[in-house]
């Protein structure tokens, strides 16, 4: 009887640890939407300082890409529980759930830059820079405050 | 010995102010990073209230807008040079070294000449400074005319002849920009430990860590570091975060070849020893 109970016991525990604290699904579409972010704003940036051949089509595709990301709905990511305070492998701070009006604020900052981006892309090397600036600054503003150093 | 030692009132005298090189100095020395209200985009008015975290206690950056009453409107030139290069206020009392004069030191006058043009130009703000929350024995301020007899030293940690480049930066990277105060470890009474110069440290906040800068950890490029302090980018493309984001904010209106400056400085330092 001792030993039912005390399997019982493990197991309830198990499950309501799997279930209330496995955030690892959220955290790989976070990290991969920063990842796509990051290649996409690589190119742009390689062009913007002649390191890459300046191509307005792939310029272009990049810029798309970035606001497509931007489209992304951040609720299914960004769960309340989620925070470095709480679990391992994140960065992400408790204060974006805490000033949540915030963090959604910053992430359509993000959004404005990119659809400037997607503006000007195709139009010549030189629009870039102050777009990258744009972008830049859309990305410090968020890590500044919602972003745990390393 | 551990009196304070204010310069003499004729200190720069004869030197005129540039308000325009002033502003220069202001952006490069990052005065806005921490006497600018917390979370204000208003980076010019410096009511202070920022809070600073350390193992002695917090420190909460005064007003130092040009306000008479709040502020620093009062002072004399030689009283701002004194607190710049001694630490010094102008009641006599010792500054903490949270505010970094063991960098500001080494300022050339004719820069604190022009920062002080400039800073009759800015807003001022009547938001009254808050006291330090500081414990016995570090609320002692005469301590810290002991630790100055330690750090308080003008002699620069990278020496020898330098080219006028390399000189620039050490200049702004040493003096003006301060970035030792962060990215240099410090012994156990709060001093820079020289000896392994900019070589990375723990975050004051207490989570995470401030990274190297010296050669064995710093991989970077110099053009992507002069681009890094432009745009806030790293080499692939992450961002920069927390207080870096301040300082790409003042090097982003510098020139690019102060930005080059600090760049072939940070590429011209000696890897770090190992302790």
């Amino acid at each position: 009887m001792k030993m039912v109970f005390t399997l019982a016991a493990a197991a309830a525990m198990i499950g309501s640890i799997a279930v209330a604290q496995d955030f690892s699904a959220n955290l790989k579409a976070r990290q991969g939407q920063f990842r796509i972010m990051a290649l996409n704003v690589g190119i742009l940036g390689g062009m913007a300082q002649g390191k890459i051949a300046y191509d307005a089509e792939a310029a272009q595709r990049a810029a798309d890409t970035l606001v497509a990301v931007s489209h992304i709905d951040p609720t299914p990511l960004w769960v309340e529980g989620s925070d470095n305070m709480s679990i391992d492998g994140t960065r992400a701070m408790p204060s974006i759930w805490d000033d949540h009006d915030d963090f959604l604020a910053k992430w359509g900052g993000f959004g404005e830059a990119a659809a400037g981006m997607q503006l000007v892309a195709a139009t010549g090397q030189e629009a870039l820079g102050p777009a990258m600036g744009k972008l830049g600054g859309a990305c410090k503003a968020c890590h500044d405050v919602h972003r745990a150093p390393n | 010995m551990t009196r304070a030692h204010p310069l003499p009132e004729e200190a720069l005298s004869g030197l005129a102010g540039d308000a325009t090189r002033g502003e220069t100095v202001f952006l490069a020395g990052g005065c806005a990073s921490c006497h600018a209200a917390p979370e204000s985009k208003e980076k010019r008015i410096l009511a202070g209230g920022q809070r600073f975290a350390s193992d002695f206690g917090s420190f909460i950056a005064p007003n130092i807008s040009p306000d008479p009453t709040h502020g620093i409107g009062g002072w004399t030139r030689a009283q701002f040079a004194s607190a710049l290069k001694r630490g010094v206020s102008p009641e006599g009392q010792h500054y903490y070294p949270a505010f970094p004069y063991t960098a500001y030191t080494k300022m050339r006058d004719q820069d604190i000449a022009d920062l002080w043009a400039f800073w009759q130009g800015l807003p001022k703000s009547d938001a009254p400074s808050q006291p330090h929350e500081v414990g016995f024995p570090f609320s002692i301020r005469r301590g810290v005319g002991v630790w100055k007899l330690l750090y308080l030293k003008d002699d620069w940690v990278m020496d020898g002849d330098l080219d006028p480049v390399l000189e620039r930066g050490r200049y702004l990277v040493e003096a003006l920009a301060h970035c030792g105060e962060c990215h240099t470890p410090r012994s156990p009474l709060g001093g820079l430990d020289t000896t392994r110069w900019l070589a990375g440290a723990p975050n004051p906040s207490g989570k995470g860590t401030i990274p190297a800068l010296t050669p064995d950890k710093m991989i970077w490029g110099a053009d992507e570091i002069a681009y890094y302090l432009e745009s806030g980018f790293t080499p692939d493309y992450d961002s920069a975060g927390g207080h870096m984001v301040a300082v790409v904010e003042n090097f982003s209106q510098l020139s690019a070849e102060d930005r080059a400056a600090v760049a072939a400085y940070v590429k011209a330092l000696e890897p770090a020893q190992s302790k």
